[in-house]
């Protein structure tokens, strides 16, 4: 979220397309719920389905999932054409002005520099023209033809409201409607908010999903501002948490890169982050990236990494492709060179795609450890249960070793929410049985590991054996020791070069903000966005003051919120070019002639002149991307791109199918289906009754949802024959699931380019474990292909085919 | 059955034992019955309930013991049924009810095994039992709870209500007549009545019992000689 | 029962004793707004576990509704309905949180023929007792919602008791508690209506013109109320009657017949006691003997000719 939770509740409308607030986030759905009562706000909901949201909107239009971004296209096209844009906060703080390079172009579906045998574009053309003085070409007057504003305002010029609902199916008139609503929003005392989840990135164009929304956003003038925002609802408690520690494949802590195997040393890596500023004057935050990491180095090795090692540079692993996401990790399973698999609070024979494949995969494995709270799927892939897990003991030889964990609530730690905020949380319970915590069970791998590499050596043990593990008890760190890790602390003491007696860091302390961090090894940090969580204050993410001088929804003194307790992140751009709030009643940050001064942390020096300094600092030009430059794989704007399996071809450029930049395995590609044998577009979704496969374990839950379903219309039913509450079999090219039949008023046939498509919904929630009634999860039916950026796999749509059963015994 | 000559006393036998057991497996039920609903019906009453250990299991008694008393009064409607269709001299009786309520039977026509009053009686019995019996099923509430609808249970209810009270009029007339006509009880009791009391209320039966044959039982021996009985 | 005494009760079934009445309570109610209301359930799970109740894993029948009813051990229940609003051409999902609404009347309490049953408390909340429930159901015909369940392992009826242990120190129930969105609030009743009041005003805003309250007046009002968008037409949620009150066979069977059996059976037997103190005995005479016995030897004398 760049806003927060609790800030929702000062917006004048929310739209909730690509997510299903109240279904998935209802106790976060409060805010919405406040700010309809309270400030009588509208709220939008967008989505194949008629939802539980939908059922407390205002204004409700259905569209044809994986349809979004020509949706939203034509949002940016209605705006521009009816001058419903917040010029000023457009030019001031977009690269709207900005002149691209000569040589970029966007043609049928495709963006200059594509290469089709490896799905990939050769970026260089996505680039801006820069001056003489490295400094971006600007045309004000936003005139030029190659102005990003010009530019955009091409490439959405075929989104016609017509257009739309021959791509979307969304009739014109509630589109129209829509997009009044959503343009409303230029005025600057008026803001929208985005709330959106999974509906948006679980498609192989799932970050320019988003980015189109933000897009939007940045028109409207709402990003930055209370009551606006691009909110990510994230789907577990702690997935915020996920993210920033670096548990993707290709990051470390902080959003750092592990580097790839091309940057053979420190030096070469840090050539490319550079990040010199484009505009004259301009504060580029990433310039400190040397800092953030030196001190995440000297946070993992200690001692061991010095200024004349690198600090230890080279025992950071190296990619050699993009990254190992899970469906990389799976195909390389499912080739027989993964021997064995840790699965770490994650149910991927239930969680990823194609589950033919996944079970294939893990039957390939030497070694297999499941550390859960849970009796996971996964775990007991191995087992026979009939139709629900159809397999061959016999014929599988991986080992699995089941390590039971605590759960949340058993433990202590953070959790970071949506909102960025990491709150602090004490057990509310012993652990039962032989549950372990999971810093205990890596804690003893590591020990003994290490042991090994001591005696025995090996291939590398330098990183093993050199890992700074300084811990009260080795055999067990405590939450407070890595959450004051992650802080950061000071190494050695560093005193101020001109008064030798003046300490600016005393050697032990915690690191106040990460403004102070140093790249010279005299500072530690684990996780530069947390500084500040733990410092000599105490634990920061620990305090529950809710005290909210001004009602402004930031609860300051609340938890700790990354960056540096900030609330609202660009909240510079909440006030006009002279630092005055676009609108005075929602104050959040005000320039008072020499400072920053509000209810917020500034999300810039706070001595940077306001036009000196644009609000967006992450950003070396300081202004927000209409135009994503090299940024995105699958181009600098958004572009409409079928599902990979679609019910109808791309109309704007029917050669292409999917998204032409997201990555697909061979065997993948051959594995999907078309319309003339599944016919029907599937969806799939969490329900609110259940999260997602943990509470079909607990009894109360499984009473509220006991069975696995699908939603169908009443139209599709009556063609098919199919009765409510009876058994439907619904079949993909990949696999089967047997399931009852919820037929139901809220699913409407769409008419798409004049063929009429069906939307089937498939929850997710059953397995074959638990106290729920043993059922599938519709990763028995998706494809194996992800977002073009991160890979994320395109569970929101795909074709199936559904016809009446007798049940799963007899059919 | 048959007219006896007693010492002291002539009897006409009125009911062989197995009607007496029906009869007073019936009278006991519907007692039990009578009391078990009482203490549903009113809540001044629901101290009744402690007799069968309290509401609960008053609760699931009572259906149980109406259970029993459909059981026997079947048998014993099969038992007297053929005793009770109307006849004129029925009408006629009728006619002069006010006369026998106050002692005085001498202008009656002659009349068989029951007259008028006992015949209503019976008819009265037969039809609150199926009533009751039927609207008892629609509020039997652990085993028929699902088959009716609230509705019907609800008019289930009223009905049981007044037909028990329907009932429990006719029993009070019933157990009365048995009290104010003297010599009645011994007919339930013993099996049977005295000459005196088959004369004046009951004159065609006894003719009839009469001419089936009289047994003299004053010429019982002395105890202990073992000769046999005259005729 | 949450161990209050007498001097809280405002009515108990089944007993002439008529409570002191002597502590006047605020009356309390829930305000269910169903224009708030997402369907989440979190009601219904949080009155599972503050009630310690194990409903049975069932099965899905076609519908979002589980339990399918409510039963013994599901006191509230969400019941989702889908409607097309003939006016405006828009689907709506109206979802209505199910259970005792409290009544001020209440029929339950009415049926009921044990006594302390069931009682209704000072604040309004209509509660079960189980130790004094016999299990007859009467409470199933009283109620105009078909709220109580009788469970068919102890025989008792149960329902939703608005949390009367929670509110009796101080606490909302436990729906109220867990309700995400607000849609369930909880205080006095007086204060309920005025809140209730700005929803409204708040539901016209947005084109509800029918919007309203639910305090059904036909069983006095209830404590539990709902806000809903067409009060006009209460029934599309779900069946909630138009203009619920108690049955008239109820009010007839408990009123009336009551009464007038009670009189009747008392009458009989009155009437047979002076009958038999002031008639004249129905003896057999002497003579009468004699009669019988010429008429046996006659009568024998013939039997024996035919």
């Amino acid at each position: 979220m760049t806003n927060s939770w609790t800030d929702i509740k000062n917006t004048d409308l929310v739209i909730i397309m690509g997510g299903n607030a109240a279904e998935a986030h209802p106790c976060g759905f409060k805010w919405v719920t406040e700010a309809k009562a309270q400030r009588g706000a509208k709220l939008i909901v967008v989505d194949p389905r008629f939802t539980r949201s939908a059922a407390v909107a205002d204004f409700y239009a259905p569209i044809r999932q994986g349809t979004d971004i020509a949706f939203l296209l034509g949002v940016i096209r209605y705006c521009i054409e009816n001058d419903k844009v917040q010029h000023d906060y457009m030019r001031a703080f977009t690269n709207a002005p900005y002149l691209v390079k000569e040589g970029f172009s966007y043609q049928d579906g495709l963006f200059s520099g594509y290469d089709e045998a490896k799905r990939d574009y050769d970026r260089s053309s996505w680039e801006y023209e820069l001056g003489p003085d490295g400094y971006v070409q600007v045309d004000e007057t936003l005139q030029h033809p190659r102005s990003v504003y010009q530019l955009l305002k091409k490439h959405v010029a075929a989104y016609t409201p017509e257009m739309v609902e021959r791509i979307c199916g969304t009739p014109k008139d509630k589109y129209l409607a829509i997009c009044k609503m959503i343009s409303e929003c230029s005025a600057r005392d008026k803001t929208m908010t985005s709330m959106y989840a999974l509906g948006w990135t679980q498609h192989s164009k799932g970050a320019q999903n988003i980015r189109t929304m933000a897009m939007v956003q940045l028109l409207l003038g709402n990003i930055g501002v209370r009551g606006g925002g691009m909110n990510a609802l994230r789907g577990h408690s702690n997935i915020q948490g996920l993210t920033d520690i670096g548990l993707m494949s290709d990051l470390i802590p902080g959003y750092l890169a592990i580097p790839k195997d091309r940057e053979v040393d420190f030096s070469t890596y840090m050539s490319t982050r550079g990040f010199k500023p484009l505009r004259p004057n301009q504060m580029s935050y990433w310039q400190n990236y040397r800092k953030f990491m030196v001190s995440f180095l000297k946070s993992m090795w200690g001692p061991a990494a010095t200024a004349e090692n690198d600090f230890a540079y080279q025992w950071l692993p190296k990619l050699d492709v993009a990254g190992y996401d899970m469906l990389r990790t799976f195909d390389l399973m499912h080739q027989g060179k993964v021997n064995g698999y840790f699965c770490q609070g994650f149910n991927p024979l239930l969680s990823a795609p194609n589950r033919g494949k996944i079970t294939a995969s893990l039957s390939k494995l030497k070694f297999l450890v499941v550390m859960d709270p849970l009796q996971t799927e996964t775990s007991r892939f191995w087992k026979d249960e009939g139709v629900h897990n159809d397999v061959k003991p016999e014929s599988i030889q991986t080992e699995v070793f089941e390590l039971p964990t605590t759960c949340f609530a058993e433990d202590e730690g953070s959790l970071v929410s949506s909102s960025r905020w990491l709150q602090w949380h004490w057990p509310g319970q012993e652990p039962p049985g032989e549950a372990k915590t999971d810093a205990w069970i890596m804690a003893q791998l590591h020990m003994r590991l290490r042991e090994l590499y001591r005696k025995e050596g090996g291939a590398f043990p330098d990183p093993i054996v050199n890992l700074h593990w300084p811990y009260r008890d080795p055999q067990d760190p405590q939450p407070d020791e890595v959450a004051k890790e992650l802080n950061g602390y000071v190494v050695s003491t560093v005193t101020d070069p001109a008064d030798p007696n003046k300490v600016l860091l005393e050697k032990g302390k915690q690191v106040e903000s990460f403004g102070l961090l140093r790249d010279d090894g005299s500072t530690a940090c684990g996780c530069w966005i947390y500084t500040g969580s733990w410092t000599e204050r105490g634990n920061m993410m620990a305090r529950r003051d809710t005290s909210d001088p001004g009602n402004t929804g930031a609860y300051s003194n609340w938890a700790f919120s990354w960056p540096a307790n900030r609330r609202i992140l660009y909240n510079r751009a909440s006030a006009d070019l002279d630092g005055k709030p676009w609108d005075p009643k929602r104050k959040l940050i005000e320039w008072n002639g020499t400072a920053w001064t509000g209810y917020d942390v500034p999300d810039i020096a706070p001595t940077a002149k306001p036009r000196d300094v644009g609000p967006f600092i992450m950003n070396p030009e300081g202004s927000a991307r209409l135009f994503s430059r090299g940024l995105m794989r699958d181009g600098p704007f958004p572009a409409h791109y079928e599902p990979f399996e679609s019910p109808v071809v791309n109309v704007l450029a029917p050669k292409i199918r999917g998204n032409p930049a997201a990555r697909i395995f061979k065997d993948d590609l051959a594995a999907l289906g078309t319309s003339d044998k599944f016919p029907y577009a599937a969806t799939s979704y969490r329900l609110t009754e259940h999260f997602h496969f943990w509470t079909k374990h607990v009894w109360v839950n499984a009473v509220l949802q006991p069975e696995f379903f699908v939603e169908i219309s009443e139209q599709l039913a009556a063609e098919k024959n199919i009765q409510k509450g009876g058994w439907v079999k619904v079949s993909s090219n990949r696999g089967t699931v047997y399931a009852k039949a919820v037929v139901t008023k809220r699913i409407k046939p769409l008419i798409c380019d004049g063929k009429t498509i069906h939307v089937v919904g498939i929850p997710l929630h059953w397995g074959f474990t638990g106290a729920a009634r043993k059922g599938f999860g519709p990763n028995s039916l998706t494809p194996f292909v992800g977002d073009a950026n991160t890979d994320t796999p395109e569970f929101k749509a795909f074709l199936v085919n559904v016809e009446p059963s007798n049940g799963p015994a007899v059919s | 059955m048959a007219v006896r000559r007693e010492e002291a006393r002539t009897t006409v036998d009125r009911y062989p034992g197995r009607v007496r057991v029906n009869h007073w497996v019936t009278a006991i039920s519907l007692i039990l019955l009578a009391i078990s609903g009482a203490a549903l019906f009113h809540p001044s009453l629901f101290f009744l309930s402690s007799f069968f250990g309290g509401g609960s299991n008053t609760r699931w008694l009572h259906p149980w013991i109406g259970v029993v008393l459909l059981a026997s009064f079947t048998i014993l409607f099969t038992q007297m049924v053929r005793y009770n269709f109307w006849t004129k001299a029925d009408t006629k009786w009728m006619g002069h009810i006010g006369e026998v309520m106050s002692g005085r039977e001498e202008n009656l026509p002659e009349i068989g095994k029951y007259n008028g009053a006992q015949k209503i009686v019976f008819w009265l019995m037969t039809v609150s039992i199926i009533v009751l019996f039927i609207s008892g099923i629609v509020i039997w509430y652990e085993y028929f709870g699902a088959s009716f609808t609230i509705e019907q249970q609800r008019f289930g209810h009223i009905v049981h209500a007044l037909a028990a009270v329907a009932m429990l009029l006719v029993v009070i007339v019933h157990i009365y007549a048995g009290f104010y006509v003297r010599g009645t009880i011994s007919a339930m009791t013993e099996g049977k009545v005295t000459g005196g009391w088959a004369y004046r209320h009951h004159r065609l039966w006894l003719r009839g019992e009469a001419r089936e044959g009289v047994i003299d039982e004053r010429q019982t021996p002395l105890r202990g000689h073992n000769t046999r009985p005259a005729e | 029962m949450a161990g209050l005494q007498s001097q809280d009760f405002a009515r108990i079934s089944a007993t002439n004793f008529r409570p002191p009445d002597v502590r006047h309570d605020f009356e309390v109610a829930k305000l269910i707004d169903v224009s708030k209301c997402i369907g989440c359930k979190a009601c219904q799970s949080a009155c599972l576990e503050w009630n310690n109740l194990r409903e049975e894993v069932g099965i899905n029948r076609g519908v979002y509704d589980n339990p399918h009813d409510l039963t013994p051990n599901t006191w509230t229940l969400m019941r989702f309905t889908e409607w097309e609003n003939p006016q405006s051409g828009n689907l709506e999902w109206l979802i209505r949180k199910d259970g005792c609404m409290h009544c001020a009347d209440p029929g339950c309490l009415k049926a009921c023929p044990s006594p302390g049953a069931i009682v209704q408390y000072n604040n309004g909340i209509v509660d079960f007792v189980s130790e004094h429930c016999i299990g007859c159901g009467y409470c199933v015909k009283g109620c105009p919602f078909n709220i109580p369940r009788i469970s068919q392992a102890d025989h008792k009826a149960y329902k939703c008791t608005l949390c009367s242990d929670r509110v009796s120190v101080g606490q909302a129930p436990a729906c109220a508690k867990a309700c995400p969105t607000g849609a369930i609030v909880f205080g006095t009743k007086k204060a309920m209506l005025d809140y209730a009041q700005t929803r409204l005003t708040d539901l016209k805003s947005r084109g509800f013109k029918n919007a309203g309250i639910y305090d059904p007046p036909g069983v006095g009002g209830t404590h539990v109320m709902y806000v809903l968008q067409h009060a006009d037409q209460p029934q599309l949620y779900a069946g909630l009657p138009q203009n619920p009150r108690i049955s008239q066979v109820v009010e007839l069977w408990k009123g009336l017949t009551k009464y007038a059996g009670m009189a009747a059976v008392g009458f009989a037997a009155a009437f047979a006691f002076v009958h038999a103190t002031v008639a004249r005995r129905n003896d057999v005479s002497r003579a009468e003997d004699r009669e019988a016995e010429h008429l046996i030897d006659e009568e024998a004398a013939r039997g024996r000719k035919a």
